[in-house]
């Protein structure tokens, strides 16, 4: 157990805390979630990829720093942009899910024409993967991919394509092969949301807000070279990325965060003459979070140290998505029993708290625990992967057995 | 950086399970459990032979020097086994007090012995934490009266460790004269504790340090639980997933259904990073020592109630054979049952970690 960085790592955390210094007046503030980045967002983001603080390993070629993979400095450079509370850069789906696909999958033609642009903010992604019957089933999609005159025609819908009303370009899951099965008849196209056919519908949920959309595509006409990879490809192609997603919502740091926001709200908020953390029941909930985020901190020097190391993550990376989210979520419902009735404040009311943001947080990342694979989903993947339990029987099984057993009472426990 | 077991560590652990596979079978446990001094004397006998005694005396008194993560790496398989056997208070606690505050001549006296395996001392630091039942023993011209509760590796021992109501440290000797000795027993059958009445007994105090020996060996004593709680939960979670892969019902392995797939993963899910915090706690208390408290408060309180729910969870996998005494899953429940409550259940020790970072405003 070594919990230092050695010297060559700590020259490279104050290089970081001096550019931040420096170049902290240039930092645009928080950004609103799923809107496009403003100017300022993108000159902050540039500056970071100059530096090397954002895109870092992404060559240089294709419009990133191009330094070799460390894990470490990495690391640190998120641990001394959430010190500073500072955007370490641009946090969409297109820098996350995409350009990583293209790097390994892409064309050089598609590189070098999507993924700097994406980088720096100029081009925005939405995402075109989930439709109405296909969720935790994601392969069961339907939105078909016709070939006409050297062209996809696509036809269906999609939902939970966030930023789809300020995106440019979506990557999306289509169904080029009919007769396929369900997992090789996919296709990963990537085209404009410019192209007529596409009508992007708001989806507003419980927070009251529409951080979703439903994209519907009737007649959409896209040259047959947008696609990644091959045809019939698109289920490895995508699952590449949501490796990438799940990874994204389960940062340490930002539940250091939230724990760091719900200590200091539960010292500001009164309750008569004293304060929430005062307390007692609130306290004790309160430090039981506390700990949880603590485990969480050292469950992800474990994996790192782990990938340092060239091992798997193992089952202590399995649990990341569903844990994260778990105790993110505990964090928002502890902030809003201890405002009380104040805690109920929301829609701009005089009185709220942080503009609502507790209350948007414990609805939203009700969303999280569902969305990126949903609770139960993640449960599979640790009792078969990582406890490597017996998989559920297929469902043809079942009903074979069933009609054999005719007449029989059956009790069965049905799938998610 | 390195967050993670040494090589050395690794080493050790497995070599201590290896011991343990052959020397703490099941039969062997429900034996000791049987008696009235459960602690095991060939268990004990092999782990001298892998020189667990000498773990935490200092190399100048005959020992080798090893860190609390060393201990705790132990801790994990001691429980994984069910092990009755002496650990906690004479491997662990007891040279920590001796190398932190002993005097030379304590020091000579005992950790050379210690290591060697040839005594053992049980430490009653409980009202320490929270006195129970009216408990607490009073130091006054040189001799200690009142009661201390759940000494630890009761049995056998040579000598206690007893901290008194300022929190200094005594060594006593089992026969010493006033001193009566109760055993005191409890759901778990593997470990051995006991009631220690003083009646104006001489004592042989450590150093007057105004309690900070004994806030160590609080610190100590919460990770080395810990660990065993792990090592508990593991061994259960294992159990609980073997059984479902086995065990079957509607013609296939209960395993495969959803809801006992599920009750398997989200004790998984809570258990693993408990596994980084204790090793993050252990470490501390030798590399970081400002930081350990708040760490070993931590980790006590996040496994006691993480393993809490792991024993129902794993017990209720298993259907009624769970529920009986035939597989013996009961000796792991009991034993994290223990590890909760001792040196503190998860509220109280929350409530130090609270005022350790100044959040109780003094009354």
């Amino acid at each position: 157990m070594d919990l230092d960085y050695g010297p060559q790592y700590d020259a490279f955390r104050a290089e970081i805390r001096a550019f931040i210094d420096a170049h902290r007046h240039l930092a645009p503030p928080s950004a609103i979630r799923f809107s496009r980045p403003s100017a300022e967002a993108i000159r902050w983001q540039k500056l970071l990829i100059e530096h090397g603080y954002t895109a870092r390993t992404i060559p240089a070629e294709y419009g990133g720093y191009g330094a070799a993979p460390d894990i470490l400095k990495l690391r640190i450079i998120a641990e001394e942009f959430s010190r500073a509370r500072l955007p370490s850069g641009l946090a969409n789906q297109g820098i996350s899910m995409l350009v990583p696909t293209l790097l390994e999958l892409g064309t050089d033609e598609q590189k070098r024409r999507w993924i700097a642009a994406t980088l720096t903010g100029e081009v925005v992604w939405c995402q075109g993967y989930s439709e109405p019957g296909a969720g935790s089933d994601l392969a069961n999609l339907k939105t078909s991919a016709r070939i006409e005159n050297g062209e996809f025609v696509i036809n269906g819908q999609k939902i939970w394509t966030s930023t789809a009303k300020q995106a440019d370009m979506i990557f999306c899951l289509v169904r080029t092969e009919l007769e396929a099965s369900k997992h090789s008849g996919i296709s990963y196209l990537i085209f404009s949301m410019d192209i007529p056919g596409i009508e992007v519908r708001p989806l507003k949920t419980m927070t009251g807000h529409a951080e979703f959309n439903e994209t519907f595509f009737t007649n959409v006409r896209v040259p047959v070279d947008q696609i990644v990879g091959q045809r019939g490809q698109g289920w490895f192609v995508a699952n590449a990325t949501l490796g990438h997603e799940r990874g994204m919502l389960g940062d340490p740091d930002a539940l250091e965060n939230r724990l760091q926001a719900l200590i200091g709200l539960m010292q500001q908020e009164s309750i008569g003459e004293g304060r929430a953390i005062d307390n007692a029941v609130l306290r004790d909930r309160l430090v039981a979070l506390q700990a949880e985020v603590t485990a969480m901190k050292c469950n992800g020097m474990r994996i790192l140290s782990n990938s340092l190391k060239g091992e798997p993550g193992g089952m202590a990376k399995l649990i990341v998505k569903l844990q994260s989210c778990e105790v993110a979520h505990q964090i928002s419902a502890l902030a809003i029993d201890a405002m009380g009735e104040m805690g109920i404040l929301y829609h701009r009311s005089p009185r709220e708290r942080d503009g609502g943001a507790w209350q948007w947080n414990y609805m939203f990342q009700l969303g999280l625990i569902i969305g990126g694979g949903t609770a139960q989903i993640q449960k599979n993947i640790i009792a078969e992967r990582g406890l490597e339990m017996p998989r559920e029987p297929k469902l043809a099984r079942i009903s074979d057995e069933a009609k054999g057993a005719a007449g029989m009472q059956t009790d069965r426990q049905g799938a998610a | 950086m390195d967050f993670g077991l040494s090589q050395d560590q690794q080493i050790l652990r497995d070599a201590v399970a290896r011991c343990l596979a052959d020397t703490s079978p099941l039969e062997h446990v429900r034996e000791c459990a049987g008696r009235d001094n459960p602690l095991s004397d060939t268990i004990f006998g092999a782990l001298h032979d892998l020189a667990v005694p000498a773990m935490l005396v200092p190399e100048e008194h005959g020992g080798l020097g090893m860190t609390l993560l060393d201990a705790a790496v132990v801790a994990e398989q001691l429980a994984y086994a069910v092990t009755p056997a002496p650990f906690l208070a004479s491997v662990v606690l007891a040279p920590i007090a001796l190398s932190e505050a002993g005097t030379n001549k304590q020091k000579c006296q005992w950790l050379p012995k210690i290591a060697r395996g040839e005594a053992r001392i049980g430490v009653a630091i409980s009202a320490t934490v929270q006195a129970r039942d009216g408990a607490g023993v009073q130091f006054a011209e040189g001799k200690l009266s009142g009661t201390a509760l759940f000494c630890l590796d009761f049995e056998g021992a040579d000598a206690y460790l007893v901290a008194d109501a300022g929190g200094r440290l005594h060594l006593v000797p089992a026969l010493a004269s006033g001193l009566k000795a109760t055993r005191l027993t409890t759901i778990d059958r593997t470990r051995s504790v006991g009631e220690l009445s003083f009646a104006a007994v001489e004592t042989d105090p450590l150093a007057d340090d105004g309690g900070t020996a004994s806030a160590r060996l609080r610190d100590a004593g919460r990770v080395i639980l810990a660990a065993d709680s792990l090592g508990a939960g593991q061994a259960m979670i294992e159990k609980a997933v073997d059984y479902a892969g086995q065990r079957e019902q509607f013609g296939r392995p209960i395993g495969s259904f959803q809801a006992v797939k599920h009750m398997c993963a989200e004790m998984a899910a809570r258990h693993e990073p408990c596994r980084a915090l204790v090793w993050y706690a252990a470490h501390v208390f030798d590399a970081l020592p400002e930081d350990a408290s708040l760490a070993a408060c931590h980790a006590k309180s996040l496994t006691g109630d993480v393993h809490r729910f792991v024993a129902r969870t794993a017990t209720e996998v298993h259907g009624g054979m769970g529920f009986t005494d035939l597989l013996g899953l009961h000796y792991w429940f009991k034993r994290i049952g223990f590890d909760r409550q001792v040196l503190g259940g998860p509220e109280a020790v929350r409530a130090e970690a609270a005022a350790l970072q100044g959040w109780t405003r003094a009354a």
